[in-house]
């Protein structure tokens, strides 16, 4: 081995890479930005208020303490951002994409809830206009809203004036018909219940207290992110520049690639063949030069990252360092066996740039896999992409251990050999 | 010292060198005249070991360009046709390069870099980049990559195409200079008053088959000048087309 000139090899392409100071800083600064905004839109660096709300409008066309109650809770739910409206501008905005969702409380519903809530009939109907692109939102929206209606209802139903009412129609009812050892029962508990209900408007006991209850979800959620270690938030960013980091050292291997398809073309081409180097030494020096570049060009995001994003490396710091020296491998092979495959560069570069956005999109850098549909998921397995997100993703915000980076390490690393090796097969030096 | 012998090489059916045979002493300076097309620079990329032969033989005293190329390469030196310069670097870390390819240690490269460009006059612009150089300092320090590792032997495609006339003045003073030192040159050029100047021999190639090897004078005698020879030998066709 010519290590002499190998050095001299590797000196030469750093030092290529540092006189095209544009390409440098569009190679470090574009992924930044991206990753920021991405990273931003998929969650940002933990929720914080105001972020992450579902607006919603409600449209109160009933005026009854019932609605207004709902209403009250639904606009005090930290998940919601609500706003009052009429039905027709609610429509409007959940059409234009303001709002979410927006529920209607017809007119007498309050009443008519009240009442079915002994009877079982004659349901009033919640309107819940929708956004289709927010179906999720939706189903949120949906579930608080059934929460608060129990809560509000059973109160109204044993404390207002709505439920005084429905007891008494209820027990009039029950009254005209034969008695059974049921209807006698059912009699003794809407008895009890209107007794409540006196007591309640009986104005405030002694002790301040008022007892006006209603039933609610007999649990609380505490829903706990499973990430890295306790109490680290989901960072939005941790995923987002793993995704960009990767797309930006492929592109950076695609010029590397491509420098050398143009290399061929000059003179300088020439001298390199006129002197004692071998094949194997100039393509090793190479894909060693392009890994480094590509080394440096991840520290320069990472440490960004970490600065602005506040991303971390909560998982494995060997783990992290290991997928990340075999991504930059894979992609020193990547940018060799383009130069192999090759013929001329412009070609060349517009193929391999369409198959890279291709491969980073399957593997998940733009949008996490977990979204995809669950054959895509499975096909982005065999994507070697795929694994490199993983890996990243594993080291930093999941907060994996070493032994979760070994199997992408492992797969980044035998694709980088199977470029090196078709690269290696079919790079003509002779002429 | 360099021996070449029934040297070929096709390109498709096209035979761009044919089984060519010459020699060329120690110090001697040796001029490879041809019009566009007449395998000149095939014939030296074969020498220099860049293209391999579809047959004959090169050697270098003994060293055979077949066997053993490095051995080979390591004492001839390349000046390409196309420059063969990074124009985005500074003219020292070019010859950085091209010296290292060739193994040389820190210090020595340093001296021998600086040896080449005092040789060629750049020696106070070795910081500079080679894309602000004009063409003749392009030409120059095209020259002095090929110096770095010391060769016997040094290989001219052209040296001195598209430079106007001051600049290929301080080559021809360049190439002079190496000739005293002892260098042995092989040239090539299609500009007759430069090989009347420069070489103690000429070659004259067309279609890949040597015409005439005679010295200068051995040309005037028999011609009126190298010019007329050079015009009767390869004819008034034009070479459009025929490649560079
Ligand atoms: N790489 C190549 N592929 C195909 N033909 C070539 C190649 N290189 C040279 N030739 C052809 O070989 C002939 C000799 O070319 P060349 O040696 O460059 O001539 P010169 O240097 O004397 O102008 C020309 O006809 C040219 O077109
Ligand atoms: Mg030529």
């Amino acid at each position: 081995m010519n290590t002499t000139a190998m050095r001299a090899l590797i000196r030469n392409d750093l030092r290529l890479y540092l006189a095209d100071r544009r390409a440098m800083i569009v190679g470090v600064l574009v992924p930044i930005l991206i990753a920021g905004f991405f990273g931003y839109v998929f969650g940002g660096a933990g929720r914080s208020e105001g972020q992450g709300k579902i607006p919603v409008a409600v449209v109160d066309e009933d005026h009854s303490s019932v609605s207004r109650a709902i209403a009250a809770d639904l606009t005090a739910d930290p998940l919601l951002a609500v706003s009052a409206l009429g039905r027709a501008a609610a429509l409007d905005q959940v059409k234009s994409g303001k709002q979410n969702a927006a529920a209607v409380f017809p007119r007498g519903f309050g009443e008519r809830t009240t009442r079915s809530l002994f009877t079982g009939t004659d349901k009033p109907q919640v309107v819940l206009l929708v956004d289709p692109s927010q179906v999720t939102a939706a189903r949120v929206v949906e579930g608080l809203l059934a929460q608060y209606s129990m809560k509000e209802i059973s109160k109204e139903a044993f404390t207002g004036s709505y439920g005084r009412k429905a007891i008494d129609r209820y027990l009039e009812q029950l009254e005209q018909l034969k008695p059974t050892p049921l209807r006698t029962d059912m009699r003794t508990l809407l008895l009890a219940a209107r007794r409540l209900n006196d007591q309640s408007n009986a104005g405030v006991p002694a002790d301040g207290k008022t007892h006006g209850f209603g039933l609610s979800i007999p649990y609380t959620v505490a829903s706990t992110p499973v990430t890295a270690r306790d109490n680290v938030p989901y960072n939005g960013y941790a995923h987002s520049v793993a995704g960009m980091a990767m797309q930006f050292i492929l592109f950076a291997g695609i010029d590397a690639g491509v420098v050398l398809l143009l290399t061929r073309e000059r003179g300088v081409w020439q001298r390199l063949r006129s002197a004692p180097l071998h094949r194997s030494e100039f393509m090793l020096a190479r894909a060693l030069a392009t890994t480094l570049i590509g080394l440096f060009q991840v520290t320069v995001i990472y440490v960004a990252a970490i600065v602005l994003f506040k991303v971390r490396i909560d998982g494995s710091w060997p783990g992290f360092i290991a997928v990340v020296i075999a991504l930059c491998l894979l992609n020193a092979g990547f940018g060799l066996m383009l130069a192999t495959l090759g013929r001329n560069a412009s070609t060349t570069r517009g193929l391999a740039m369409m198959a890279t956005l291709l491969l980073v999109m399957i593997g998940g850098a733009w949008v996490p896999t977990f979204v995809f549909p669950r054959w895509l998921q499975e096909a982005s397995r065999y994507v070697p992409t795929r694994w490199a997100v993983d890996g990243l993703d594993g080291a930093t915000w999941r907060g994996l251990p070493f032994e979760a980076a070994v199997l992408p390490t492992v797969i980044l690393i035998g694709s980088a050999a199977a470029c090196l090796l078709v690269a290696i097969w079919r790079f003509r030096w002779e002429e | 010292m360099l021996d070449v012998e029934q040297l070929s090489k096709r390109f498709g059916s096209r035979t761009a060198v044919d089984a060519i045979s010459f020699g060329i002493g120690r110090g001697e300076t040796v001029g490879l005249l041809g019009p566009n097309g007449a395998g000149k620079t095939t014939t030296i990329a074969m020498i220099s070991g860049i293209s391999k032969p579809d047959g004959g033989e090169v050697r270098l005293d003994g060293v055979s360009v077949v066997r053993d190329a490095d051995a080979l390469k390591r004492r001839v030196g390349l000046v390409p046709q196309d420059l063969a310069l990074y124009e985005e670097l500074s003219a020292w870390a070019n010859l950085q390069l091209f010296g290292g390819l060739y193994g040389l240690g820190a210090r020595q490269l340093r001296q021998r870099a600086e040896a080449a460009l005092a040789l060629v006059g750049l020696a106070d612009r070795s910081g500079e980049r080679v894309g602000s150089f004009s063409g003749g300092m392009k030409r120059r320090l095209n020259i002095a990559g090929a110096l770095l590792h010391d060769p016997d032997l040094l290989l001219l495609d052209e040296p001195t195409v598209g430079v106007d006339p001051q600049s290929r003045n301080a080559i021809f003073d360049n190439l002079e200079e190496l000739k005293r030192r002892g260098k042995t040159l092989l040239y090539t050029t299609h500009y007759m008053e430069e090989a009347e100047r420069l070489c103690d021999r000429v070659l004259i190639l067309d279609h890949g088959r040597i015409l005439a090897d005679d010295t200068v004078a051995g040309f005037k005698r028999q011609y009126l000048n190298l010019e007329a020879a050079f015009m009767r030998l390869t004819g008034r066709a034009l070479r459009d087309g025929a490649g560079a």
